[in-house]
């Protein structure tokens, strides 16, 4: 097991751990009811993911200059996206888009 | 080599999907959030790009730049809903 190989191993294993906050970002942009629950997830997911899977390329590419190139990344998605989505929030509430409320069971136990 | 093209190849399917929530999208605020979602994972395509084809220092800074227009295009979109104050 020399150095390559585990650098390779955690390198593979942070851009899978990014893969998976992508697809939970994805998910939840399908499956939440609503506009803002539908913000919530990509916001987050998006920039977790994105983080996660830069740290695995630069630990793949090793720590020269070029990896000073790669913080700049999400160093900027860590300030640009709860901006967008603070912006399109409020875009929704001056548009008065309703946020979701659950229905009330009358009686009959409806399946979530 | 291999492995990069699986992940770029599996970013593409979640691309598709969120292009099917922009596509059915109920109003047009969720099409502006599944755009900037298919924008940042645009970015860690062409990331995956510049390493499968060798010249990564190339393709980092058009996955920065694209990064920042992505950005902004959502940025302008939204100011525009906030001045228009209805969405129909």
């Amino acid at each position: 097991m020399t150095f390559h190989t585990i650098q390779i191993i955690t390198a593979g294993f942070f851009i899978l751990a990014g893969l998976f906050f992508f697809t939970t970002a994805t998910l939840g942009l399908l499956r939440f009811p609503d506009f803002y629950c539908r913000l919530h997830a990509t916001g987050k997911g998006d920039t977790l993911g994105t983080l996660l899977m830069i740290v695995g390329f630069m630990i793949y590419e090793g720590f020269h200059l070029l990896s000073l190139k790669f913080i700049l990344i999400p160093l900027f998605l860590f300030m640009a996206s709860p901006t967008v989505t603070h912006s399109i929030g409020r875009a929704g509430v001056t548009c008065d888009v309703e946020p979701w409320e659950k229905k009330e069971q009358s009686g009959t136990e409806e399946t979530e | 080599m291999l492995f990069f093209t699986i992940v770029s190849f599996y970013l593409c399917v979640l691309i598709f999907i969120n292009l099917y929530r922009a596509i059915y999208g109920p109003d047009i605020l969720t099409r502006i959030a599944a755009i900037n979602a298919i924008g940042t994972k645009t970015v860690m395509i062409l990331i995956l790009i510049g390493f499968i084809y060798g010249r990564v220092e190339m393709f980092i800074d058009i996955a920065i730049v694209y990064a920042l227009l992505s950005f902004i295009a959502t940025i302008v979109a939204a100011k525009y809903f906030l001045t228009r104050r209805s969405i129909e």
